[in-house]
């Protein structure tokens, strides 16, 4: 019942944008999805050698090459956070102590659960092998000798594939003691998740990695210095790793040149919701979100876009004439008043009614709070009870200043930032589609019904 | 340990050992969400009991093991059909269908969100974001195998195929 068109086969058209490429001028496919297009089946190790795999790692290790020096290629990268906060990848493992006598970690993060994101499973389940070759130069650069990858728990297919996977680099000698003779070590394990949306939050999936509920902690201590067990770790997207190998391949400038200034790289976008080829597409940041619409299809049924969230359920929606003026990076979308997020682009042509949409997303916050902080754990219920009591037609002339004040009063009162996400939509939907909720509350009925009868 | 019906099978046992295995001496503990995963398959589901079974294997505390089976949505700590199916209604499902595929579910198997057949067959969820929104509407079958594109007008067959390849 499956659709063959997101298998483990490169398929062109999916991934090789070679067509659109003359129309868009834009490169696609260039980092993460590259290795593809050798249309071999690269879960299976050799295969992903034979596309340069585990080249950089060997030479790495072959030429023992300082630390410093390719940390100062990922900083030169403009390589940011792929997960969603974009945070510069260089920078961030600056901030793990060197020398100390004491273990240090490195967690991978595939628990992608935020609505609209699904580039982290296509990255395992098509390139495993890269995002492991990331992990083990990231962990050379910061001395860490082990490391989990957090595995969304509701793909399990994917789980049981980089289990094979990084069985099979170490029977290969990319993973365990003594690397390729190097003397450096590593060992990686995955870990399966279980179903919370919150252990995407990096704290939480700490806490989770420990045998716990996945309940965020305080911050300071951040994970540099206090982490898994207490002990300094890093944590980063599947994404961000995955671009390392190419970054020591091909140079930092090479990748650096592919997006914008401090806007590095290329991306890879999750394209869901009303377009005639929904999936992944790897693209330069800063590629205008027209462009991509166009390579995703464009428009189902040549059907008018009304709205886009463009990183994720978490971060402001967009009208259909500001997105389509928009360039996809993290500068231009926050210029845009909205957010890179983890690229995750919801698209929703007219016949979406915003209100009901809104109510599905304020339920998602509301299930998934963890509880921890009562602004969160209250604050969501009430936005999606009244959110709800308008969609059915019973809203109140003072709702929507209620709902306002309520997102006002969860937002930077949490110890993460589930209260954040969970308010942001409720603000952005109001501020863009005010008329909308008002002609709910006001004709106890929603217009796009009226207009379909 | 005495053998007792919580007791799990050594085939469970080994593969708890086997996660145990992969994190350092004194941290049997992060292999709980494992452990009370692989109890799980083996029971159906986790009565207080087994929860209780893993904790002690784990040398952890019964309330920490019961902490996390409640907290994840993937522990079933009441009895479940034979096929749970679990279908996802988040936005990017629902923009492709899913309320109508939820509808049909609940026609075709005439339960509603949480609820089992009485003949013990079929369990209906509902579900977050599983991270394939490009396959949907999508529906998980027993946890483990993802079903993409699983629109209303599909739904008979679909059920079939189930009964027929037995959650495959």
């Amino acid at each position: 019942m499956t659709r063959d068109g997101y298998g483990l086969e490169y398929r062109a058209g999916e991934n090789d944008k070679s067509e659109t490429k003359a129309k868009t001028g834009a490169m696609a496919d260039e980092v993460i999805f590259a290795p593809l297009k050798s249309g071999r089946d690269l879960t299976v190790l050799e295969n992903y050698r034979q596309t340069g795999g585990y080249s950089a790692l060997e030479k790495i290790l072959r030429e023992q090459t300082p630390p410093g020096e390719l940390l100062a290629a990922v900083k030169e990268s403009g390589l940011r956070g792929r997960g969603g906060a974009g945070f510069p990848t260089g920078l961030k493992w600056t901030f793990i102590p060197r020398g100390l006598p004491t273990e240090v970690y490195l967690v991978c993060n595939s628990d992608e659960g935020e609505p609209g994101t699904f580039k982290d499973r296509d990255i395992m389940r098509k390139n495993p092998h890269q995002l492991i070759e990331g992990m083990i130069i990231a962990a050379y650069i910061m001395g860490a000798n082990a490391g989990y990858n957090y595995i969304h728990g509701e793909i399990w297919e994917v789980y049981e594939l980089m289990e094979r996977a990084v069985a099979d680099a170490e029977a290969a000698g990319y993973l365990g003691e003594d690397i390729l003779g190097s003397g450096f070590s590593f060992r990686l394990h995955n870990h399966h998740g279980y179903g919370a949306y919150i252990c995407g939050e990096e704290t939480a999936l700490l806490e989770s990695l420990e045998g716990k509920k996945g309940q965020p902690r305080f911050k300071p201590p951040f994970p540099a210095s206090y982490g898994l067990y207490g002990k300094p770790t890093t944590i980063n997207n599947a994404e961000t790793f995955a671009c390392v190998p190419f970054i020591m391949r091909e140079g930092a400038e090479a990748f650096a040149e592919m997006g914008k200034p401090n806007n590095g790289g290329s991306k890879i976008f999750s394209v869901s919701g009303h377009v005639e080829k929904p999936g992944n597409y790897e693209v330069p940041l800063g590629t205008p979100f027209a462009e991509l619409l166009q390579m995703a299809g464009g428009m189902r049924n040549g059907a008018k876009l009304k709205a886009v969230i463009p990183g994720g359920s978490s971060v402001p929606v967009l009208p259909a004439e500001v997105i389509m003026q928009t360039d996809m990076d993290y500068d231009s979308l926050a210029k845009a008043g909205s957010m890179l997020g983890a690229g995750s682009v919801i698209v929703m042509d007219e016949s979406v009614c915003m209100v009901r949409a809104l109510m599905r997303l304020s339920y998602f916050y509301y299930e998934e709070s963890c509880g921890q902080c009562t602004p969160c754990r209250e604050g969501t219920g009430w936005l999606h009870k009244i959110v709800r009591r308008i969609e059915k037609g019973e809203g109140r002339e003072e709702d929507l200043d209620l709902l306002v004040s309520v997102s006002n009063r969860i937002d930077g009162r949490t110890i993460c930032a589930l209260g954040a996400a969970a308010a942001t939509p409720v603000r952005s939907f109001i501020k863009h589609f005010r008329g909308e909720f008002e002609h709910h509350i006001r004709k106890g009925e929603c217009p796009l019904d009226k207009k379909a009868a | 340990m005495p053998e007792t019906p919580a007791h799990l099978s050594a085939e469970s046992l080994a593969a708890i050992d086997r996660e145990i295995a992969k994190y350092p001496k004194g941290k049997k503990a992060s292999a709980v969400m494992s452990a009370l995963r692989i109890a799980q398959k083996e029971k159906g589901w986790l009565a207080a009991e087994t929860i209780a079974f893993v904790a002690e294997y784990l040398q952890i505390p019964a309330i920490r093991a019961m902490e996390v089976a409640t907290f994840y949505n993937m522990y079933d700590l009441k009895p479940v059909g034979k096929r749970k199916l679990c279908l996802c209604t988040n936005i990017p499902c629902a923009l492709m269908g899913a309320e109508e595929t939820a509808a049909a579910l609940q026609k075709n198997l005439g339960i509603k969100w949480g609820e089992t057949t009485p003949d013990g067959e079929w369990t209906l969820k509902e579900g977050e974001c599983f991270g394939a929104c490009a396959g949907a509407p999508v529906v998980i079958v027993n946890n483990e195998k993802m079903h993409e594109n699983i629109t209303a007008e599909k739904i008979p067959a679909f059920l079939q195929s189930l009964k027929a390849n037995n959650g495959e």
